[in-house]
């Protein structure tokens, strides 16, 4: 059964009688509708990956010159052109290069670059400056400025990114919909839920704790009901990643009116010996993100959804004494989707006769620059509000 | 000064420096003068009690193995891993020596290392417990050169020409000055020089490598010299804001996220004058009046290991198997051992967000009941709700039949001294009621103390101290 017939007659022909009073006033996306509500997926690289060693520029001498032990061989790789190719890893997602539906972005940073993992990803979390500390992130504020309800961000893990935590909403934390619900169906938290107004709560921590309590309790109830509508038959790897974006495949297909989606991959951490763990990583990466735009384009959800993956940081250029590298700065990042205006390589590739006085990357793009971009082209809001300030948009949607 | 302290002020002194307080307790303790009473937290912690266990084929030299053994050896060291973990949450219910342990929980926070090589786990927690209320300076010497630590930042690949400033960059940035304070790029790179050589041999013990290290002229922080990781430490301690730094970390901790810089100037300056001395410091907070003070009071998030091991002491929670301790630990977002990252964990209200809010709202009835809650509203209760329970009783919860608990129900029952309403709630429940919680206890039976008290611990309330 299609999810328009299953939606036809289980919602629909049954009534929304099944779903409690408080419900009412949530929508999920009628079928009509599904169509063209836009999503982003963002996908985080923890720890910092090696981008020169993901996307490879096999005919720069300097490339092989700093990494003599941890250079990929230009047959390690699957090409893109003449100076740039995949690591091997990487086949799904060079799959999709090569249909166009790809865009690789360089030399993406900030200004003074931090090389702490918690600092750097709170930066590009928050989207401050480097020496500006917030304590809401980006689609935190988007869920802010422009949403109604918590679920129309998801994380799909068991905690709460600070990139998703707004001054007045947070979006929610979903490792799996089924047990999100039944917890909060307890008689007792009903009974909590039901003596609680919004009015009556204060600034403090206790305030904060029945105040996510509320939340929680209707978009439980949200997330429970619409997920039911679609479940993917995809075939997906056993890794939790995978797991956690067959997740998001399901909402997606289901119609859940959710806008932003985060998940990440950690373990990119490495100082030593770097090979052999960045290349498992980036299969696991690669594949579990092949079979989630597989999926999508079973559904006719595809060109409706944009797939952005970065990492807080890249690595410095040279190799450091163990086979590994160091904490860098500016990196590439990967945008994937099925209405990429731009795709292929995007921009001039990384000058490695350039380099910062660190011996790191320089920044050419601003990440803020490519949050504009989504905010305003692909989501369609007012940008400068969220991200503080007006950054010039990018091409690629 | 010998004023004494309300109940609700030692109750607040016991959650903060350590899990809370029985009722028995209590009842000796609120006999004696404020002073008295720290003074017997810190006599009691006099002494320490190391974590020890068995490492098996561990222990041995990898090559003297057999194949099938060294097949074994990484799920081995998993065991051990958890075994070291379940090993110091007993510790943690069991030990008379609160304040030790809870100081050895701050700094398995502040030196934040995520391993999986038990042996120099167990090293390093031992070694913070040992300094736990000792010097800091001297905590710090021992735990840069432990295993995990010169394993967890790389200090082992530091070698003169091939620098690895991992370790470099986090002393400055996590363990002494903070973040952005005072320090450049240019400063971790001459301090990485400096660490060079520094590594520790098949027994553990820490060994200076004389031809791994860089001997030449270093500068740091404005200082020139042929400095070596003992010198750079010994800057580092030099600087008042080091004492800055810990005395902030400590406030957040102990008193409250919001920091007010009046006490803190004050406790640097004692901090710093001791030369760093934890006890004197920690000796200082807790024998102010401000510390007392009810705007300090039931406004800390519990962390996740606060809020298990305050649950478990006062029932004796027998696990049956106590693994699911690990996973409760898990899904509350804070595993011993095993820290997000180098920074530790953040706390506060980040210990909060749907899933861990629910799951921690669960918990009493979870482990003292079975997974219900006896929802026992006098008023008129709607009869679909009545339905509800009747259901949730039935279908006992995906976590009960992994938690299986047994609570002493009786050591706490006799153990009150008031089962009388007002007094439960003020015995259990740190904070002010909010409108929320006055309103639902309101409908509550307190007749039945059990259920009554089930009740109290299921509110938000009680996920603050």
């Amino acid at each position: 059964m299609d999810r328009r017939n299953f939606l036809k007659q289980s919602v629909f022909a049954s009534g929304m009688t099944l779903i409690p009073s408080f419900l009412k006033g949530m929508e999920f996306l009628r079928p009509e509708q599904l169509s063209g509500y836009r999503n982003v997926i963002i996908i985080q690289l923890s720890g910092g990956n090696d981008g020169l060693n993901s996307i490879i520029p096999v005919s720069n001498d300097i490339y092989y010159s700093l990494r003599p032990e941890i250079a990929k061989k230009k047959e390690q790789t699957l090409k893109i052109t003449d100076d740039l190719a995949f690591n091997n890893n990487l086949k799904a997602i060079a799959a999709l290069y090569d249909l166009g539906e790809v865009s690789i972005i360089n030399n993406v940073g900030y200004p003074n670059p931090n090389r702490s993992h918690f600092r750097s990803t709170d930066i590009w979390q928050t989207a401050s400056d480097a020496n500006q500390y917030l304590n809401t992130g980006w689609v935190g504020r988007y869920l802010d400025a422009n949403c109604q309800h918590p679920y129309q961000a998801i994380e799909v893990d068991s905690s709460l990114s600070l990139a998703l935590k707004g001054d007045t909403m947070n979006g929610i934390a979903v490792p799996d919909p089924n047990q999100l619900y039944k917890t909060t169906r307890e008689p007792f938290f009903n009974n909590l839920v039901i003596n609680t107004k919004n009015e009556m709560l204060d600034e403090d921590n206790q305030g904060y704790l029945y105040k996510t309590l509320l939340d929680t309790y209707s978009s439980a109830s949200y997330i429970h009901e619409t997920s039911k509508i679609y479940k993917t038959t995809t075939e997906y790897t056993n890794h939790p990643f995978a797991k956690n974006l067959k997740t998001i495949a399901d909402f997606i297909v289901s119609g859940l009116k959710t806008r932003v989606y985060y998940s990440s991959l950690g373990g990119f951490d490495s100082h030593v010996n770097q090979l052999n763990s960045q290349d498992r990583l980036l299969n696991i990466y690669s594949e579990a993100v092949g079979a989630l735009v597989k999926d999508l384009k079973k559904n006719d959800r595809f060109k409706d959804t944009l797939i952005l993956t970065f990492s807080e940081f890249g690595r410095r250029v040279k190799q450091n004494g163990s086979r590994g590298t160091d904490h860098g700065a500016a990196n590439n990042i990967i945008a994937i989707g099925g209405s990429l205006k731009k795709a292929g390589v995007y921009n001039e590739l990384p000058n490695l006769s350039d380099l910062d006085d660190n011996g790191d990357i320089k920044y050419s793009i601003d990440f803020r620059r490519i949050y504009a971009t989504i905010l305003h082209k692909w989501l369609g809001v007012e940008d400068k509000m969220i991200l503080h300030k007006k950054f010039s948009t990018l091409e690629f949607i | 000064m010998t004023s004494s302290l309300s109940d609700k002020q030692i109750q607040h002194l016991y959650w903060r420096i350590g899990f809370g307080i029985s009722s028995t307790e209590l009842k000796t303790i609120r006999k004696l003068s404020k002073n008295q009473i720290i003074n017997g937290l810190f006599s009691k912690s006099k002494e320490y009690t190391a974590l020890s266990m068995d490492f098996g084929a561990l222990l041995k030299n990898p090559k003297d193995l057999s194949r099938e053994e060294r097949k074994q050896l990484q799920k081995l060291r998993r065991d051990k891993m958890n075994e070291l973990n379940l090993l110091w949450y007993k510790q943690l219910v069991t030990t008379d020596q609160i304040l030790r342990e809870k100081m050895t929980l701050f700094f398995h926070d502040h030196f934040a290392v995520r391993l999986r090589t038990p042996r120099a786990c167990l090293h390093l927690n031992n070694l913070i417990r040992k300094y736990a209320l000792g010097n800091f300076g001297d905590m710090l010497m021992s735990v840069s050169k432990s295993p995990a630590m010169l394993l967890f930042l790389n200090n082992r690949q530091n070698r003169k020409n091939q620098p690895n400033e991992n370790f470099s960059r986090e002393v400055m940035e996590l363990f002494t000055l903070g973040r952005d304070n005072g320090y450049t790029e240019r400063d971790i790179k001459e301090a990485a020089r400096a660490f060079t050589g520094w590594n520790f041999k098949k027994d553990g013990t820490f060994v200076f490598r004389q031809n791994h290290h860089d001997y030449g002229s270093k500068t740091f922080l404005g200082k020139t010299g042929n400095f070596t990781g003992e010198d750079i430490i010994k800057i580092l301690l030099e600087k008042k804001q080091t004492a800055r730094y810990l005395v902030e970390k400590l406030y957040i901790y102990f008193v409250n996220e919001t920091i007010d810089t009046k006490h803190i100037d004050h406790l640097t300056n004692v901090f710093y004058n001791s030369g760093y001395n934890l006890k004197i410091v920690l000796k200082e907070i807790l024998s102010s009046d401000w510390f007392y003070d009810v705007k300090h009071i039931g406004v800390k998030i519990k962390s996740p290991v606060e809020l298990i091991v305050g649950l478990s002491k006062p029932f004796q929670i027998q696990y049956e198997d106590p693994k699911v301790l690990l996973y409760l630990q898990k899904k509350l977002n804070q595993i011993l051992f095993f820290p997000p990252n180098v920074a530790g964990w953040p706390g506060g209200k980040t210990w909060i967000d749907n899933s861990t809010l629910m799951l921690r709202l669960k918990l009493a009835s979870v482990i003292l009941n079975s997974g219900v809650i006896e929802w026992s509203d006098k008023g008129d209760m709607p009869e679909n709700m009545i339905i509800k329970q009747q259901i949730y009783k039935k279908v006992k919860s995906r976590l009960q039949k992994k938690v299986k608990a047994k609570p002493n129900w009786e050591v706490f029952l006799s153990g009150l001294e008031q089962k009388d309403k007002t007094e439960l709630i003020n015995f259990l429940l740190q904070p002010e009621l909010s409108g929320t919680a006055t309103q639902v206890i309101s409908g509550l039976d307190p007749s039945d103390t059990k259920n009554f008290v089930i009740e109290l611990l299921s509110l938000p309330e009680y996920q603050l101290c």
